[in-house]
Formats: structure tokens, C-alpha cells, sequence
């Protein structure tokens, strides 16, 4: 069981998501596109390759690694049975991104998000609930454009955190951030697929080992 | 750091907390056993047989040992099933493990929002089949459909059916939807769907039975109607083929009611319907006074003319206030005032 548990850690990229995704997937998707000039976060700036007509362009090599990191760490999260909530409160994508957490088995939070979620659960929900293990974020903004309520709420329950941050939002309190575009379809059909697949293999890859372990 | 989220044993003052009064299964359980087993004991005592022992008997053998007069039905002792009398409780939520059931249970709304998206997948699938069908050229004429017969679910049924608290903009929203689904051209396909949420209205006027006229020994066509108003109960008896004669209590018209005001409110319906000079009425009438017998009769011999005249007459008649019956009564006299209204002269000191 220890076994089970600590053999993934060894790897560097044991459920091997590098081939979920290649640059040219993320440059055919738009990633790389973000808000104009005077949007600009002054923290995104390590993570802009340039601008071009006042439109900045975010650096797809830098994203590459981010995204490998934390496809990486949610794959771990899934493998170990942890519950992972995604969260976006861009409307056109609600619908997505609640259709892809039902797929996968995990859970979605689309709407206004009720302000003791994380920090009052023991009263709003009842004694005994198990709070998430992992958000991600699909876009962090929201409806007002201001940095979600729940990124900060995670950071005071410990709870880490994934998110996809574009030129306008504040990557500060995200543990591990994806600098990409959360404005276009095909940007979020993307992330969509990419968490789908990255879950469903570590949740598969879980069952195999148990399997393993049981016969023998 | 402390983990704040497994620290169980600071909740201590929760117990308002959980909400309304948690009913376990098992105590829910118990009670169903202890309901079962006093039906039996008290088909026992009436001397009836304890398996043929329906509610209804229940609810007249409680009413015959414990007589009460109080007003108010909810408030007399009654014996039911448990499941009518303990509302339903949502059970927990997650399992073993700590996974909740629901994928949107973290929203905390899970069942409304859960509806939501079920109710905008079915959106998007009319959408997209609407879609198909325009590019087939295909695309079907909307019949305006009568809505007439049908309401939405109020806020407080769906609240009933979701088991969560809605707020009215919430509700709103989902009325919405669910009009916007129902406009679609194509939105035919998920009508079984928007069924569930509406209930069928039967029309107003459908209810009222007109009756037919009926035919007395000498051939003459005659209809009854009944009226009150106030404290006066009046039975009006209008004959076909009359020269406008009206008896009340066996009494000439102009013998029983010499003002004129109250002979105007008799001959009101028949003004109304051009027929005055064309029917006779018997009528009787008791309590009230002057004006309230007056009122009394005219509502029965406008409902005893609703037999003699077309439906869009009815209709005009009921809009002009002639069958409405008239609900103002005498308003009690309140202590610490003089009537009903006045009160006493103030005085300054």
C-alpha cells in the first residue's frame, strides 16, 4: 500500500502528460492571444513574449512547462483519490466546464460562490464534510473582474491550487498558475480536454496498481 | 498551522447549525412502527377489524374520542403517517470515503443548479437539431399554442420539489429558461420536459354549470336562481313569455319596495338585457333590510337569466358586475374605538 502510494512521487512524470499536448495544439487553440496593453497585470509580465498592436502575446515555451507541472500535480492529486473542484464564472463556458467535472467523477462550481464555502463548511454544509483537495481554476477572474474569493480562501485553508491566468489577472496566490487565453472556445475546449484525459489516466493507472496489488 | 477544516471539536455551539430539526432514518423508522401499531390498538378500541382500518376511519374515530372546537384544523389532535407529518429531510450527502454524491454538491444549491444545467443542455440539443433543420431547409412554422390552460410551478412548489431554499431571482431565472426552451420553434421535442413544470388551470368559466331551462305545466319556459346579499337570502323564479309582472313574497312589486332606488336594482339585469318588458318573476325573500333585499334578488334573477341568453352575454353580464356576488358585510365594532372606524374624541389633555 506504501508502495502504492509513494512509487509515483519517484518520477519526475510518472503519468507522462507531455503527449496530451504539443505547442502547435496550444498556438491552433489561441492560447498564446491575451488582452490588450492597458489591461496588463504587472505580475503576468514575466510570463508576456511581447506585444503586437497593443495586443500582448503570452510566451507558449513558459506555458508548456507550467501546463506539464500542473497537469502533472492534478494527475497526482487524481491517482491518490483526492476531490478536485473546477471553477470558472465565465457564463459562456458554465456549461463545459460542469459537463467535464461530471465526466471525469470530480465536482464543478460555476455559480455565485457563497462567501463561507471553504472557510464556514462545517456550518453551511454540516459536521464531516471533506473540503476539496485541489481547485482549478479555469478562469480566476470574476464576473466584476476581480481575483476569485475562492483563491484566497484556498490559500487560508491550505488547499492548493491550479489555475489558468490570463494578461489581466493576479497569478500571486495560485500555487501552480498556466499563463494562457480564458477568453476563446477552442482556448477552454483545450483545458477541458486536457483535464479530462489527464484524470481519467491517473484514476485508470490507480485502479490498474490496485488491481496489481491485490493478485499478488 | 492548525488544519481548521478537521477541528470537529470547536463546533461545539452549532446546533443551530444543522438547520431545522434533523430526523434520523431510524427515528423516522420508529415512528412509522409506532403509528402502525396504534392504528391497530385504536381499530381495537372502536371495535372495527385492525386490517381493514383505512385514514379516514383513523381520522373519525381521533375526532370522536377527542372532541375539540378550536378554529383552526392543524390545531386539533390528528394521528397520521409519519411521512405526512415530518417533512422530508435531505439525508447526507457524501459517502464513506467523504466524496460527496452530487458533482455540483460544493455550489451548495446542488439540486437547483443541477436543474439549471439540465434544462440548458436540453436548450443547447433544441439549438443544435434546429440547426440541422435549417440546413435541410426544414425548419418548422411556430403555431401560436394557447397558453391559457396551464401555469408554471410557484416558487414555493418548486422549493417542494428541489428541497432547498430559492431565492425570487433564482426562481425567476428558471421560469425564464424554461419560457425561452417553450419559444423555440423546435422546442416541441422537450415538451414532456417543460410538462413537469407546469399545471394545468382550468379556465374560470368553465367551472360554472349553466343550467337548462326547464318547463312548467302550461308550456311556459322558467329558470331559478338564488341570490344574497348582506344579511338577505333571496330565490328568484323568471318565467318566459311574461309582460314584466315581478311578485315578491307573494306581494306586488311597487307594494313591497316603494322607493324607487330598490325597484332600479330589480329591474337592473333585465334593463341590462333588453328583455324588460319580455319576462315574469316570482320571487321570495328573507332578512336583511331594504336595500340589502333589493341587492338580494337581483343577483338571483340575473343567474336565473343566465338560462335564457347566449354565452357572450353571460360573459358581458359577468363583467358588468351583475353576477358577482357582493361581499361586504357589516364590519364588527373593535374595543378602544367607537364603531367600526371612529374612535373616540381625542383630547388633547
Amino acid at each position: 500500500d506504501d508502495k502504492l502510494l509513494s512509487e509515483p512521487l519517484s518520477h519526475p512524470d510518472f503519468f507522462n502528460v507531455k503527449e496530451l499536448f504539443s505547442l502547435k495544439d496550444l498556438f491552433d487553440a489561441r492560447v498564446h492571444l491575451g488582452h490588450k496593453k492597458g489591461c496588463r497585470h504587472r505580475f503576468m509580465e514575466p510570463y508576456i513574449f511581447g506585444c503586437r498592436l497593443d495586443q500582448d502575446i503570452i510566451d507558449l515555451d513558459q506555458t508548456m512547462q507550467h501546463l506539464q507541472l500542473a497537469l502533472n500535480f492534478t494527475a497526482h492529486i487524481a491517482y491518490r483519490k483526492g476531490i478536485i473542484l473546477f471553477i470558472s464564472r465565465k457564463r459562456q463556458f458554465c456549461h463545459l466546464v460542469e459537463s467535464t467535472a461530471r465526466e471525469c467523477g470530480e465536482y464543478a462550481h460555476t455559480r455565485y460562490w457563497q462567501g463561507g464555502l471553504l472557510t464556514n463548511a462545517h456550518v453551511q454544509f454540516g459536521s464531516g464534510v471533506r473540503l476539496p483537495d485541489l481547485l482549478i481554476f479555469l478562469s480566476s477572474l470574476n464576473n466584476v473582474f476581480e481575483p476569485h474569493v475562492a483563491i484566497r480562501d484556498a490559500a487560508k485553508m491550505n488547499i492548493p491550487t491550479v489555475g489558468v491566468v490570463d494578461t489581466n489577472c493576479n497569478p500571486c496566490l495560485i500555487t501552480y498558475p498556466i499563463p494562457g487565453n480564458d477568453d476563446s472556445p477552442t482556448a477552454m475546449e483545450l483545458y477541458c480536454k486536457l483535464f479530462r484525459m489527464t484524470i481519467i489516466r491517473a484514476k485508470d493507472k490507480r485502479q490498474q496498481s490496485e488491481v496489481f496489488n491485490e493478485l499478488r | 498551522l492548525r488544519l481548521m477544516y478537521t477541528a470537529t471539536a470547536m463546533q461545539s455551539k452549532n446546533v443551530g447549525a444543522s438547520g431545522a430539526e434533523k430526523y434520523t432514518e431510524a427515528f423516522i423508522k420508529k415512528q412509522i412502527e409506532e403509528f402502525n401499531l396504534g392504528k391497530r390498538h385504536l381499530a381495537n378500541m372502536m371495535g372495527e377489524d385492525p386490517e381493514t382500518f383505512t385514514q379516514e376511519d383513523i381520522d373519525r374515530a381521533i375526532a370522536y374520542l377527542f372532541p375539540s372546537g378550536l378554529f383552526d384544523k392543524q390545531a386539533r389532535p390528528m394521528m397520521k403517517h409519519p411521512t405526512e407529518i415530518f417533512p422530508e429531510q435531505r439525508k447526507i450527502q457524501w459517502g464513506e470515503d467523504g466524496r460527496p454524491f452530487h458533482f455540483l454538491f460544493y455550489t451548495g444549491k446542488q439540486s437547483y443548479y443541477s436543474l439549471m444545467h439540465e434544462t440548458y443542455e436540453k436548450l443547447l440539443n433544441v439549438q443544435k437539431y434546429q440547426d440541422q433543420l435549417t440546413a435541410q431547409d426544414h425548419l418548422p412554422q411556430k403555431e401560436k399554442r394557447n397558453l391559457v390552460g396551464s401555469r408554471w410551478l410557484t416558487k414555493i412548489e418548486l422549493e417542494e420539489m428541489l428541497l432547498e431554499k430559492l431565492s425570487d431571482d433564482e426562481y425567476s431565472r428558471f421560469i425564464q429558461l424554461l419560457q425561452k426552451l417553450m419559444m423555440l420553434p423546435c422546442g416541441d421535442i422537450e415538451e414532456k420536459y417543460i410538462k413537469k413544470f407546469s399545471k394545468e388551470v382550468p379556465v374560470q368559466l368553465q367551472k360554472v354549470v349553466i343550467e337548462p331551462l326547464k318547463y312548467d305545466e302550461r308550456g311556459v319556459a322558467f329558470s331559478t336562481g338564488e341570490g344574497t346579499r348582506k344579511t338577505a337570502r333571496a330565490t328568484a323564479v323568471v318565467y318566459d313569455n311574461g309582460t314584466g309582472k315581478i311578485t315578491v313574497n307573494g306581494i306586488d312589486v311597487l307594494h313591497y319596495f316603494p322607493v324607487l332606488q330598490d325597484r332600479e336594482q330589480l329591474l337592473f339585469p333585465f334593463q341590462f338585457l333588453d328583455r324588460v318588458g319580455k319576462h315574469d318573476m316570482v320571487c321570495t325573500v328573507s332578512g336583511g333590510g331594504r336595500s340589502a333585499q333589493a341587492g338580494a334578488i337581483r343577483l338571483a334573477s340575473a343567474k336565473a337569466l343566465r338560462s335564457f341568453v347566449t354565452e357572450k352575454e353571460v360573459e358581458f353580464m359577468r363583467q358588468a358586475g351583475l353576477l358577482t356576488f357582493d361581499p361586504r358585510v357589516k364590519e364588527r365594532k373593535k374595543p378602544g374605538q367607537e364603531g367600526a372606524r371612529r374612535k373616540f374624541t381625542w383630547k388633547k389633555r
